[in-house]
């Protein structure tokens, strides 16, 4: 917990597949108790074939974004082609390290960086701490207040073979699942029509999948968590 | 004591303005139009590795003759500025009027107090969003900047590329019709240029937020016919 009046993000994720990774985000927000938005944004694009996700104290952590995004584009306009995909998430690695005074006071900010690697061929993604170490993951990741249910679920049903369609439904079944059980962690509202935001990044970009695709995706796990296969 | 020989400011200018337009009428020239869907930025450059066209910001391009080094280094300072205020206040703050007259106040600065002025004569392209309002800035060694909406050649031998040009131009061309006509003007009636003596791209409006895009390889190749 931060210091109070500090607005908080909540439970993001990543997930590799056989094409690339799909990353995807609640859109709750909270300070202290209370609701503060509805309708966060936490995937980003950081350029054409990576992606960031993020958790933590929302203001500093949007500005990471900005940053990063900045500073991606930059480079990639004055050297005339991109970093490589090591070299993002390291250059993510330094933005956090010199984040630490402030994330010692308790406005941490913690990302989940993702791409598609052109060199291997594959998707990638890394977690981070808030001293700047980065942890590369083989098959998923997810940090922020409900991480613990989505990493049980994304455990559970990860596999090698998996095509994008089952890597989304996985993604939309753990933050459900990690909603359920955490009040800082936003479910599906289909009043309002607030969806997850979830992206697709492969050989050929960075996608965000549109809030009709995700409403249906989540429409068939409610179906069949109401059918009773769940609890 | 030895007093030094009195030159004339005239004649100082005179003599820079000569060495400035001597060392860019070396180096190859440039050519860009606007078309249909975006502007166009054909350059004649064998090399492919030292580039003379270059993204600046979403909608801005870059185009510069002369010498290599001190172009390049008005490209950089470039992309830097215009990241910068992108950054601090909006992506929409940023417009190539007001880059336009950054680089005229460098090329000024360069042109009246340094040793040398700056061989290198520099485009600054922006597209529109709405077709027919696009803009050239076509700034000189000593920092004039010109403004126009249709066509521009820098570089050596511009006179006569730029007349070749004016006689085929033409108003809401196709991609391939502008760079056909951009290519023969450049080439001029006694050679033909292939894809690997050019270095072509477009600022299009299909291509979304970052509008700059290289036309290379096959995809040049198949354009020129």
């Amino acid at each position: 917990m931060g210091p109070p009046g500090v607005t908080h993000g909540t439970t993001v994720l990543a997930i590799r597949y056989v094409d690339g990774v799909v990353m995807a985000g609640d859109r709750r927000a909270t300070t202290g108790n209370l609701i503060s938005h509805r309708s966060m944004e936490k995937v980003f694009p950081a350029d054409n074939t990576s992606g960031v996700a993020i958790a933590g104290a929302a203001g500093p952590a949007m500005e990471m974004v900005c940053l990063f995004q900045l500073q991606l584009e930059h480079y990639e306009k004055v050297e005339g082609n991109p970093l490589s995909l090591d070299g993002k998430a390291n250059q993510l690695s330094q933005m956090l390290r010199s984040h630490l005074p402030a994330a010692m006071q308790g406005l941490a900010v913690l990302p989940i960086f993702a791409g598609y690697d052109e060199r291997v061929q594959t998707g990638r993604l890394f977690q981070f701490d808030i001293t700047g170490g980065r942890y590369e993951e083989r098959a998923h990741a997810a940090v922020g207040s409900g991480s613990l249910h989505a990493t049980t679920v994304m455990k559970i049903r990860h596999h090698d073979d998996l095509d994008r369609e089952g890597a989304v439904d996985i993604a939309v079944e753990a933050l459900f699942q990690a909603a359920d059980e955490d009040t800082a962690t936003g479910g599906p509202d289909p009043i309002r029509g607030i969806y997850p935001v979830v992206a697709a990044i492969t050989a050929d970009g960075y996608e965000r999948l549109p809030d009709d695709e995700v409403a249906a995706r989540t429409d068939a796990l409610l179906r069949r968590i109401g059918g009773g296969e769940a609890t | 004591m030895t007093v030094p020989m009195y030159v004339s400011p005239e004649q100082v200018m005179k003599d820079r303005a000569d060495y400035a337009r001597k060392g860019i009428a070396r180096g190859r020239a440039a050519v860009a139009s606007t078309f249909r869907d975006g502007v166009l930025l054909c350059a004649e450059n064998p090399s492919n590795t030292l580039r003379k066209l270059s993204e600046i910001y979403d909608r801005i391009g870059f185009m510069g003759v002369g010498k290599y080094n001190e172009f390049d280094q008005l490209r950089i300072a470039g992309v830097r500025h215009a990241d910068l205020k992108g950054y601090s206040y909006s992506r929409d703050d940023v417009d190539a009027r007001w880059l336009a007259n950054q680089y005229a106040q460098i090329l000024g600065q360069y042109f009246t107090h340094e040793m040398k002025p700056l061989e290198v004569e520099i485009l600054i392209a922006e597209m529109s969003l709405e077709p027919g309002d696009d803009r050239l800035f076509h700034l000189l060694y000593d920092g004039t900047v010109m403004d126009t909406t249709t066509h521009v050649v820098i570089g050596g031998e511009a006179d006569v590329i730029r007349e070749r040009l004016e006689a085929s131009w033409s108003d809401g061309d196709e991609l391939d019709a502008a760079v056909a006509v951009a290519v023969q003007a450049l080439a001029g009636p006694d050679r033909a240029l292939v894809p690997d003596d050019l270095e072509v791209a477009v600022l299009a409006r299909e291509n979304g937020r970052r509008a700059f895009r290289r036309i290379e390889g096959e995809a040049l190749a198949s354009l020129l016919g």
